[in-house]
């Protein structure tokens, strides 16, 4: 397990296999939470820190209690079920013990359980097979990538906010179509990550 | 009278209150998996049997569940009726199951089941339920085809799998492509805000329906 590989994996989570933009996991965030630039910094920092723990969880608990067992189909009950535990025992440790990380994060934590970009995560390190390490690297750059999409398109959602559009167009409609535009702006990362790392 | 409301409550899904398009949920699912027609038709039949499924079940323990913990409650059943549903598609449709991928375990994060759960069977006696139920999986089964077909035709010159004469020849690929979803999705938006006279008022998400609302709603007081 060298360290390339790892780096490919976060490198083509971060932007060939963007979460948001490409696998379309997480869109409800990435379109409501992306109003402020702090707010979307909180937000997917929040994520990040959750995807990691979920992962840390949930791959020894498929891999040395599901798979030896025989209980493989449980995988999606017992996930969610870990996440939503999970946020919400950080949400009670950080609001006693780490306060000012509490008022940072706490307000996003609620709304991380129905993401779908951390079950999604946690569903995929099993099904592509990753090791432990691969899998940490995956999450850690599929958190990343969110954060990316995040803060970029609230840097384009802030112009999109003061132009007028068609009257028919305004709200969710324009912010899908930039949406599309920045997606397409994705694509062309494809290939480049192989090039460079694989 | 009675009749016409089951059937109101049946049919709202499809136009008035359809899910995806004028209350905003499920919107991962949607621009994933209508890619193809075959995929899209499968994604909305699997979705709407947990939906009914999970709607009955809710409805019926609704006087049982303690409001504290409902949310985590309705995310069991959710969870239970979603594995059933995985399990099946993978015994008799082993395509589907491979094409739906990872988007089929998501089910359960699917906004429009929980939100549902939340705001009508949590409410409502288990029949009213059911066809809501049937109604809001319908309307999302005709939402996804419709974007499907303009996806899939447009983009692969195809039709549920079909080559078609003159769009094979000259197809847009990129709407195959994930931008493709995002634009072709807007713009159906656009049109049902066109079509209803703005009678439709559309936020930035479709909070209203969203079962993360009273945080959300915390997060925007904040700003």
């Amino acid at each position: 397990m060298d360290f390339k590989h790892l780096l490919y994996i976060i490198m083509a989570a971060v932007f060939v296999n963007n979460y948001v933009l490409q696998r379309f996991l997480g869109i409800c965030p990435f379109l409501g939470v992306s109003k402020k630039l702090d707010q979307a910094t909180g937000m997917s920092i929040a994520v990040i820190f959750v995807m990691l723990l979920a992962t840390a969880v949930t791959w020894p608990i498929q891999n040395f209690l599901l798979d030896p067992n025989g209980m493989g189909y449980l995988q999606t009950v017992v996930f969610i079920l870990v996440i939503a535990a999970l946020v919400q025992l950080v949400e009670i440790t950080l609001k006693k013990y780490i306060p000012s990380l509490y008022k940072a994060l706490g307000i996003y934590l609620p709304l991380i359980t129905t993401n779908c970009a951390v079950l999604g995560v946690t569903v995929l390190n099993i099904t592509e097979g990753y090791s432990f390490a691969e899998s940490m690297a995956n999450s850690f750059g599929s958190g990343l990538g969110f954060f990316l999409a995040m803060v970029i398109f609230a840097g384009v959602r802030t112009r999109t906010e003061s132009c007028e559009a068609p009257d028919s167009f305004q709200g969710l409609p324009i912010t899908l179509v930039s949406a599309s535009i920045l997606a397409a702006a994705f694509n062309g990362f494809a290939g480049v990550v192989e090039t460079l790392f694989g | 009278m009675k009749e016409n409301n089951k059937l109101c409550t049946l049919t709202r899904g499809i136009i008035k209150e359809n899910p995806v398009l004028v209350l905003v949920l499920g919107t991962c699912p949607t621009l994933a998996t209508s890619t193809s027609v075959s995929t899209a038709i499968g994604m909305g039949i699997a979705a709407t049997i947990v939906l009914i499924c999970s709607n009955i079940f809710i409805s019926l323990l609704r006087k049982i569940i303690p409001d504290s913990v409902r949310i985590p409650c309705y995310i069991v059943v959710i969870a239970g009726f979603v594995s059933v549903v995985q399990m099946l598609v993978q015994a008799f449709v082993p395509d589907l199951y491979t094409a739906l991928g990872v988007y089929l375990p998501l089910i359960v994060v699917n906004c429009i089941i929980l939100g549902r759960a939340e705001m009508f069977a949590s409410k409502h006696n288990p029949l009213d339920s059911a066809l809501d139920g049937v109604g809001m999986g319908l309307g999302f089964t005709l939402t996804l085809t419709v974007m499907a077909t303009i996806r899939e035709v447009l983009g692969s010159g195809s039709w549920y799998g079909i080559s078609l004469p003159f769009f094979s020849t000259y197809n847009i690929p990129i709407l195959t492509k994930p931008a493709g979803g995002f634009f072709v999705f807007g713009c159906m938006v656009a049109l049902v805000a066109k079509i209803t006279h703005g009678k439709v008022k559309h936020t930035a998400t479709g909070c209203t329906s969203c079962p993360n609302q009273e945080a959300c709603a915390k997060l925007a007081k904040e700003a």
